[in-house]
């Protein structure tokens, strides 16, 4: 294809690397699913706005920038205070990585009920059962399809394995800090989550940079949720000013399962969630939801598939962005229906928040339905303030300023009120206030 | 209180309100009547200082202040009140965190510390009795979903908690029924104190069996055509509004 930036070499070079440094302890399997990914990799490069899934968001820049990846954790030391705290008790389970690298000493990764398994993945990788690792790594977001995931696997070495057995229930939710210390680093967080037939838990991303300079990170989660599970799953992605994060998250759903997802973008220069949800059994249900608050040159963009592969599922789409200075959202849902997947519920809902002049939304669903017996529905809406409710507002004692503020957090709280976990709902209203009202007091 | 002296108002480029005199002292209740399209919600809208409202002449004091002058915020903290006839809808900002900013702005206006949350809780639940509103109400979104009636009671619901000293009512009685507006009633009528003026702008007498006016005006195309006491009510009761059409329209003096 033709569509290619040039910029694969730095990345095939860093590819080497690992193979020097790993190859001793590298099981074959992995070595070869390593090696394919690499090869997908350089064969398609980054893609161009004239890929069709790429029309909107230019990675240019990302292209052209040099990134490394840092070769072990002591060369990024951080102190206590410079990790976030938890969102919930300090005694949740909690693994933390710093610029890519497991980070021990500021982890806790205590057990876990009924056997499950919490734990970096490049340990999982040395010492265990090879054909769980086997069976899943890589099996569930489609590296031959996105090249992004596509450069997890090729750089696959570290990241979080995740193993809820069978009617396992755990309350606490289960977090994954992901902190960036220094410009230039090049990062590839791998998430792997199974869950047994029957288990219920949560986990948690939390993205957060520590430096306004430029970073990659490319994060991959990949979320295998087996018959009758219920797992919720959020990101909050606070990246620095300067941060491209590329997030890819897939979801393969069994018969009657849940799964939720729901990611808060507010940080990153260029920031892309690819997310795709598969039924693979009938009775399946996917609540998947996104808030961004943006502003100045920020673009953030929200790819979502969703598979209705079988019958008698529903999901649920729920994406709303705030945009100010000259921010660009973009935002594509796709629902695809197929021929036997008769009784489909499927329900899209995009909206936008334009508070300035100078941004910019591309909004587009593609529903593909092959089915006849279905409902599906879908809505997007852009739009400002209402003049009146201001004024309503004013007339009450509040300055135009506190009027837009209140109105603007009554925007994203449709969202934000869906977060069924206190700590983390409590955490992002907290973080909205904040972003949307550091200067509300000032004209009082 | 307020003092309105040749007050010409208009709203995209037409001019409704032309050259209108009210005088309205502190204890006082007055009652603005008058046919659709008068200019009685143009009259609230404007002293509460909405933006489409285009001041062309005349002016207003307010409490010794040049009103005109002043945003709408600051009219607000200096306890003018509209209850508004079509209540705005405000979806994800519940009408507890909406009534504590108001309060907390006034309280910030008058010099006083904000409220904590159990002061706040008590402050409201106190209020909510009075306008025989539950407690479902500080955690619903402000008016959505609300019917007619609960819209026009959490108008009185925020003019009980703000306590304003100068409270206009646009049309609060109008599609209630009668419990209703006997609670919308008993609210103004526990606003009604020596030191506190309200202004009801109605098209009809019946709210006046409850709230007892000083003066009834009748305004006609932009102006105060006919002042006198609460008798005037009873007669644009009986006779309707047509017979005030047929009058001259009366140049009124500065009062």
């Amino acid at each position: 294809m033709s569509t290619a930036i040039a910029g694969t070499n730095r990345y095939l070079a860093e590819f080497e690397r690992l193979e020097r440094r790993s190859s001793t302890r590298t099981p074959a399997w992995l070595a070869e699913l390593r090696r394919a990914a690499m090869e997908r990799f350089v064969e398609r490069g980054f893609p161009t706005t004239r890929d069709e899934d790429w029309r909107y968001t230019n990675l240019a820049t990302l292209a052209a920038t040099p990134f490394r990846a840092i070769d072990s954790v002591a060369s990024s030391p951080v102190s206590r205070e410079a990790v976030p705290r938890p969102f919930g008790p300090n005694a949740a389970p909690r693994l933390v990585f710093l610029d890519g690298r497991y980070a021990r000493e500021h982890s806790s990764a205590q057990s876990l009920p009924g056997g499950a398994r919490l734990s970096s993945l490049a340990e999982a990788i040395s010492h265990d059962d090879e054909q769980f690792l086997e069976r899943h790594l890589a099996k569930h977001a489609r590296w031959d399809d996105n090249v992004f995931a596509a450069l997890s696997t090729a750089l696959l070495e570290d990241g979080v394995l995740l193993h809820v057995p069978a009617e396992t229930v755990i309350e606490a939710p289960i977090e994954l800090v992901l902190l960036t210390t220094r410009p230039g680093v090049m990062t590839q967080p791998r998430l792997l989550v199974v869950a047994g037939p029957h288990s219920r838990f949560t986990v948690v991303e939390r993205y957060v940079g520590l430096t306004d300079q430029a970073y990659f990170v490319n994060a991959v989660s990949e979320i295998a949720v087996g018959p009758g599970a219920s797992v919720d799953h959020y990101v909050v992605q606070e990246q620095g000013a300067s941060a491209f994060h590329m997030a890819t998250i897939h979801a393969d759903l069994e018969r009657d399962s849940a799964f939720s997802t729901c990611t808060a973008t507010f940080g990153a220069r260029l920031a892309r969630t690819t997310l795709g949800v598969r039924f693979g059994g009938e009775g399946g249900r996917a609540s998947l939801a996104g808030l961004y608050v943006t502003d100045g040159r920020q673009h953030v963009d929200h790819h979502v598939t969703v598979d209705h592969a079988v019958p008698r599922c529903s999901s649920r789409q729920l994406y709303k962005g705030v945009l100010d200075g000259s921010a660009r959202a973009v935002f594509d849902g796709r629902v695809i229906v197929r021929p036997n997947a008769q009784k489909t519920d499927a329900a899209q809902t995009n909206k936008h928040l334009l508070l300035s002049d100078g941004v910019e939304v591309d909004s587009k669903p593609r529903l593909e339905i092959f089915a006849d017996d279905v409902k599906c529905t879908h809505g997007a809406a852009e739009g400002q303030l209402a003049p009146e409710a201001i004024f309503y507002l004013r007339s009450r004692g509040l300055n135009e300023r506190a009027a837009r503020r209140l109105l603007t957090l009554g925007f994203v709280r449709e969202v934000v009120d869906r977060i069924a976990v206190e700590p983390i709902r409590g955490y992002l209203d907290r973080a909205l206030e904040t972003r949307l009202g550091t200067d509300s007091k000032e004209m009082r | 209180m307020l003092s309105i002296r040749n007050l010409s108002v208009g709203v995209d480029g037409k001019t409704i309100l032309r050259s209108l005199n009210l005088e309205v002292r502190a204890g006082e209740v007055h009652a603005v009547m008058g046919p659709n399209g008068s200019g009685k919600s143009t009259l609230a809208q404007a002293l509460a200082g909405h933006p489409a409202y285009t001041v062309t002449g005349g002016e207003v004091t307010y409490l010794g202040r040049d009103l005109l002058a002043m945003p709408p915020e600051e009219r607000a903290r200096a306890g003018l009140f509209l209850a508004f006839q079509y209540p705005i809808e405000i979806a994800g900002v519940s009408n507890a965190a909406f009534l504590k900013a108001a309060i907390n702005e006034m309280r910030a206006a008058r010099g006083q510390e904000e409220l904590d949350a159990m002061e706040m809780l008590e402050l409201l639940e106190k209020k909510l009795a009075l306008v025989d509103m539950d407690r479902s109400f500080l955690s619903r979104p402000v008016n959505e979903g609300f019917s007619g009636g609960e819209k026009k009671r959490n108008e009185i619901l925020q003019m009980a908690v703000l306590e304003p000293k100068l409270a206009i009512l646009d049309e609060t009685d109008s599609g209630l029924d009668i419990d209703a507006l006997k609670i919308v009633a008993q609210g103004v009528n526990r606003l009604r104190r020596p030191d506190n003026a309200i202004i009801l702008v109605t098209h009809y007498q019946r709210i006046l069996n409850y709230v007892e006016p000083d003066r009834v005006h009748v305004l006609f195309d932009g102006r105060i055509v006919k002042s006198a006491g609460k008798e005037l009510a009873l007669e644009l009761e009986r006779k309707g509004y047509d017979w005030i059409k047929e009058q001259p329209a009366p140049v009124q003096p500065a009062a």
